[in-house]
């Protein structure tokens, strides 16, 4: 094609003037005239001019013309408004079969590649024939292009080529001499296997003997042809674990490849296939062999980075062994897009450990300074959650975190509230030293979470911050503008402070409780209003074991994936679902699902869904050995007199306004403000996703929040 | 696999659709243009709507899109992006959207040929330009030369012609790398590592076999456990004494025989013809860092900011760096700066906010100082400056940071032929930051 200079064509065309170019009867040597009048179709297409279908017939006629380029532009015509006009589009049929019976390997290949796109049902009817003498053509080129046509035939039409021989003889060709031949047919039956979906007969079955074909040719193939092949070992099943072990020792040497597609699909497999060895110093070994490759991805793009760093995320849950060294890799450029920054982020989290910390700490609190204001809280919130999961340092981490407050920048502040929240739930009446300089920054909480998380602190530490009713009252002047979330929040820290400091809390409480359950619509606020209010009138003594009674230990785990999930994941390294880190079929429904197939060598005992289930019920077995918490003794004090005010004004609503039933009392402060798991992927059209926000959520200061 | 391949320009419009599955329809095109293009929100190069995945790239001026359906292979389809993006600098120079349109006839046929039913096929440059040019197809080739062409993108040596000749046969090697560094506010290293190519250009005749050999101690699985990891081990000293490298990790070219590689450590191949990168290599050990830089900064009141910058060469004095570009960081509300310096020349690039030093020749072992003061506007909303890093650009020719050599390269031809062999190396700032 004659390069360059182009782009004048592209531009809007008009039908009429371009069929008067195409059918001009002035002289046109070399057919000039004809290609940039094809050139200037081809540009309105891409543009989605739909208008050009009308030129149906001429470009047909154009087709005749014997020079590859008008052919192929004629071809691509064809192919993108074939369907539109069905019965036009079949004017160029013929053509397209006599060139497949052409003596030029490049043409024939060309019309079969372009007879099969067409979805018209002539033209896939008229396809078979053909193809079954060209899936046996002598040269490979046009051999490797019937492969895919077989696919692309049963992507038009299931029944046709089921009822048909074509998959046995796309199977044959698995025997072919020629490398790109075999990749190309094993490539095509993967693709049918994979649509097939379980639903029709089809099953893909790679025996010891195929898996050994498959390898050996590995190094004679093109790097997509690895790629392919690699896929396809996912579908093999060893029966021994000395098979296993061999067949993963014979791939590793494609972890040094420079396409990072055959590394990331050679680590899956090797991965895959470590479920089926035995010997924990096989394993070891092969987990030392894919740090290296795993690490150096990070110099490729930073679209390749960032899926290299979110199977990074993966493969520590499974095999901590294999980057159990390399946190400084991790580090982020001041010039790192903001989704590897992230990801790198939530690695060095985890990560980090007793030993790294301090260097830990110093590197996030480097980021916390940083322009994205997404990434700075997310480097907070690490921060905090690294105080609650690695004990020794948590001093070390709380000093950092109120470093961070004197900066006095506003959502640096607030998220540092939301985690030193956590912190005081992690060590209960410990670092109350904190409050003081909390309480400075009370006038910089704008964020729902971050005033509910201060709320909770004050009403917790009722009884040791001096001015606590006042600090209460202060928030509840705003109470009518709150979202549920606040006025949740400010309910129960009003009840604390009234346990704890009768005196104080006796003017709030009852003011609070009437708001609560006669100002508002919401069920919840309502239903724990009313909770309150009959737990103090009825037993003050059990109101008090409830709301100031001990609660459920938090960790920083939360982000752990879940067990099935991490099985699941594993198997599927390197593709679009690791950056989700959900499993497959929440993000793609179409998706055939893959697990792990059992055999004599899968050693069961060491899969993440056997392991969880073995510790459950050892959990369960201990919890019912274990006796329950006492209550503590509670305090006379001038619970009566409140009581009586409380009980003075329920009788002064009328009966039908009360229902209170025998509900179950949470005594758990979080579950109000327990936020709802994020259901993105819920239902799956029409819904966005994005990978920033992709842990399931809960309160318990997740990292990956936000 | 791919559904669709889409590129569009900053304002969203659609340079090029391609549809290898009934299942990529046209108006996905607008889809991404609405969600991706004008979504200033976007963090991801991956978007999930519905069935639908957008996996995009950015180049130049250019969005390269790949639409896919279920759960594809995520690391092929960047892969492929960016062999596209190679492609298209080798066709057309630079690749971008004027090259676009002025190409896109020969972008579709080029995608019709390296994807068939979205399953990326032969992507060699050399292959595909035989018989996809830009200089229009010469009427009709001659059968023979057809069926040398369709082996040659089917075959074993799909990245080699077997008719290539030259009078004189040359092989150039040519080692880059790229120095990192991540230098802590107290002066300590963070982060300090080599990203290594190997850049052959191969003038040979025939199909010459080549062997390549390293001062390497390739550690990939030595002595199982002990491995050295990081730089605290002790040994490191005697390791650079006897002259050899230890590389972290390498990956080749698909010419190099991987399985050879795995069982003896040769690097043998047979080249494409022409230039190519022979491998890539990560080094984290004995790092010899090329220059010292230390940084003093001080924010007086909040009006002033002064900086004391002083950068030494830590090479040898014989060699010299060339294009030296030390970046200063200055607050955003900077008004005025006043630079000294002890050599080169620094101007303050409001713009980029930075004060930019630059030295075009830095002999070895001598050290340049910067002192400078930026003078602050009073601001309203007094907001924290962030401090981005001190960062380093430079070249250094005969000199690695690895302390990585090359041994020796050996060429093997059925004819026999005597062939002539350069090495030069150089070293270049990767990503040379200095916190402060």
């Amino acid at each position: 094609m004659s390069g360059g200079g182009d782009a004048k064509f592209f531009a809007r065309g008009k039908v009429a003037e371009l069929r008067i170019e195409l059918n001009s009867d002035k002289k046109d040597k070399n057919h000039v005239r004809k290609k940039i009048a094809l050139k200037k179709i081809v540009a309105n297409m891409t543009m989605s001019n739909n208008d050009m279908a009308g030129l149906f017939p001429d470009v047909v006629q154009c087709m005749q013309i014997p020079q590859l380029e008008i052919k192929k532009m004629c071809f691509l015509f064809l192919v993108n408004y074939g369907r539109m006009k069905p019965e036009l589009a079949l004017q160029g049929l013929p053509i397209l079969l006599s060139d497949i019976e052409d003596s030029n390997p490049l043409v024939r290949a060309l019309a079969l590649r372009t007879l099969s796109y067409i979805h018209v049902r002539q033209f896939v009817e008229a396809t078979v024939g053909p193809l079954r003498i060209r899936l046996r053509d002598p040269d490979p080129y046009v051999r490797k292009t019937a492969a895919f046509c077989v696919a692309k035939l049963y992507d038009h039409d299931r029944d046709l080529v089921e009822g048909s021989d074509l998959i046995d003889k796309l199977n044959g060709l698995l025997q072919d001499d020629n490398p790109t031949v075999v990749t190309s047919a094993l490539a095509a039956l993967l693709d049918i296997w994979e649509r097939d979906g379980g639903s029709g007969g089809i099953r893909l079955v790679i025996d010891k003997a195929n898996a050994g074909k498959f390898i050996q040719i590995l190094p004679d193939c093109s790097e997509w042809g690895q790629t392919y092949i690699l896929e396809a070992l996912m579908s093999y099943v060893p029966q021994e674990t000395s098979e296993a072990s061999i067949m993963a020792e014979r791939i590793c040497p494609r972890l040094q490849h420079s396409n990072s597609a055959v590394v990331l699909t050679c680590i899956r497999v090797i991965l895959y296939l470590m479920n089926y060895i035995a010997s924990p110093q096989e394993i070891s070994a092969l987990c030392r062999k894919l740090s290296p490759p795993l690490v150096t991805l990070l110099a490729k793009g930073p679209e390749v980075q960032y899926l290299a760093l979110r199977n990074a995320l993966l493969i520590l849950q499974r095999r901590p062994e294999v980057l159990r060294n390399d946190i400084r890799v991790f580090f982020c450029k001041y010039n790192d897009p903001i989704y590897v920054k992230v990801t790198k982020l939530e690695l060095i989290f985890m990560l980090a450990n007793e030993e790294n910390i301090r260097e830990v700490l110093t590197e996030l609190r480097e980021y916390a300074t940083e322009i994205d204001v997404h990434f700075v809280r997310k480097s907070v919130r690490a921060i905090g959650k690294l105080a609650i999961k690695i004990e020794p340092a948590a001093r070390e981490c709380i000093r950092t975190l109120l470093e961070l407050v004197s900066t006095k920048v506003s959502y640096i502040v607030q998220e540092a509230t939301v985690v030193i929240r956590n912190i005081f739930r992690k060590y209960p009446n410990q670092y109350e030293s904190i409050i003081s300089t909390l309480c400075e920054n009370l006038d910089s909480l704008d964020e729902p979470e971050a005033k509910a998380a201060m709320i909770w602190v004050i009403g917790q530490y009722a009884d040791r911050i001096e001015n606590s009713d006042v600090l209460l009252d202060d928030f509840l002047y705003g109470w009518a503008d709150e979202p549920v979330e606040v006025q949740l929040a400010l309910l129960t820290a009003t009840v604390k402070l009234f346990i704890q400091r009768p005196t104080k809390g006796q003017d709030l409480v009852p003011k609070v409780l009437k708001w609560a359950t006669e100002e508002t619509d919401n069920p919840d606020l309502r239903d724990r209003g009313y909770m309150y209010w009959r737990l103090l009138s009825a037993d003050p003594a059990a109101a008090r074991a409830v709301v100031m009674g001990e609660k459920p230990p938090i960790s920083a785990e939360t982000e752990k994936l879940d067990p099935a999930t991490l099985e699941e994941m594993c198997l599927n390294v390197g593709t679009l679902a690791t950056v989700y880190l959900k499993p497959v079929n929440q993000v793609f429904r179409v998706a055939r699902p893959k697990k792990l197939e059992d055999s004599p060598a899968l050693q069961r005992h060491l899969l993440p869904t056997v392991q969880a289930m073995a510790e459950m019920q050892a959990m369960i077995s201990k919890q019912v050995a274990s006796p329950q918490p006492k209550t503590e003794p509670v305090h006379e004090g001038d619970v009566a007199a409140a009581v009586d005010s409380a009980d003075d004004y329920f009788a002064s609503v009328p009966p039908g306004n009360i229902g209170i039933g025998g509900g179950v009392v949470n005594s758990n402060p979080f579950s109000g403000v327990m936020q709802s798991p994020s259901d993105l992927i819920e239902n799956n059209y029409g819904q966005v996703n994005r990978p920033q926000t992709n842990f399931t959520q809960n309160n318990q200061g997740d990292l990956i929040l936000l | 696999m791919l559904s669709g391949i889409l590129f569009f320009n900053q304002k969203g419009e659609n340079l090029i659709f391609r549809q290898f599955r009934n299942d990529c329809r046209p108006r996905l095109s607008d889809v991404f243009r609405i969600q991706v293009i004008s979504n200033a929100q976007v963090r991801s190069p991956i978007l999930t709507l519905g069935s639908t995945t957008f996996s995009h790239v950015k180049h130049e001026n250019i969005y390269l899109v790949a639409i896919t359906k279920s759960n594809a292979n995520a690391a092929l389809v960047f892969e492929f992006l960016y062999r596209l993006i190679a492609l298209g600098r080798s066709y057309f120079g630079k690749f971008d959207e004027e090259a676009v349109k002025n190409n896109f006839v020969l972008i579709y046929e080029l995608l019709d040929e390296i994807l068939d039913f979205g399953y990326p096929q032969n992507t060699e440059t050399d292959t595909l330009k035989m018989y996809i040019t830009t200089e229009g197809v010469k009427s009709e080739r001659a059968m023979e030369d057809s069926s040398r062409i369709t082996m040659q993108a089917t075959g074993a040596l799909s990245w080699r012609r077997a008719d290539v000749k030259y009078r004189k046969n040359e092989a150039f090697v040519d080692v880059i790398e790229d120095v990192n560094l991540l230098m802590s506010a107290a002066g300590t290293v963070l982060k300090e590592d080599v990203t290594g190519q190997i850049i052959m250009r191969a003038y040979l005749s025939g199909v010459p076999e080549c062997k390549f050999g390293l001062n390497d101690r390739l550690l990939l699985d030595d002595n199982g456990p002990s491995r050295p990891n990081g730089n605290k081990n002790g040994s490191k000293a005697t390791r650079a004494a006897a002259g050899s490298v230890t590389l972290e990790d390498c990956q080749f070219h698909q010419c190099v025989k991987l399985g050879r590689f795995d069982t003896d450590r040769t690097i043998s191949f047979i080249p494409p013809d022409g230039e190519f990168e022979l491998m890539r290599y990560r080094a984290t050990e004995n790092i010899n860092l090329p220059f010292k830089v230390h940084v003093i900064v001080n924010e007086v009141g909040k009006t002033k900011v002064e900086y004391q910058i002083a950068v030494r060469a830590n090479y040898g004095s014989k060699l010299f760096a060339t294009n030296v570009v030390v970046k200063v960081p200055t607050p955003l509300n900077t008004a005025t700066t006043h630079v000294r310096t002890s050599q080169g020349k620094a101007k303050y690039e409001p713009a980029e906010n930075n004060i930019v030093w630059r030295i075009p020749r830095f002999t070895g072992q001598s050290e340049y100082v910067l002192s400078a003061d930026a003078i602050l506007t009073a601001m309203t909303n007094q907001k924290a400056w962030s401090r981005p890093p001190v960062s380093l650009n430079f070249s250094l020719l005969m000199f690695t940071s690895s302390g990585l050599l090359v041994r020796y390269l050996k060429v093997f031809e059925k004819s026999n032929y005597s062939s002539v062999k350069w090495v030069r190396y150089m070293t270049r700032a990767g990503s040379y930051e200095i916190r402060f």
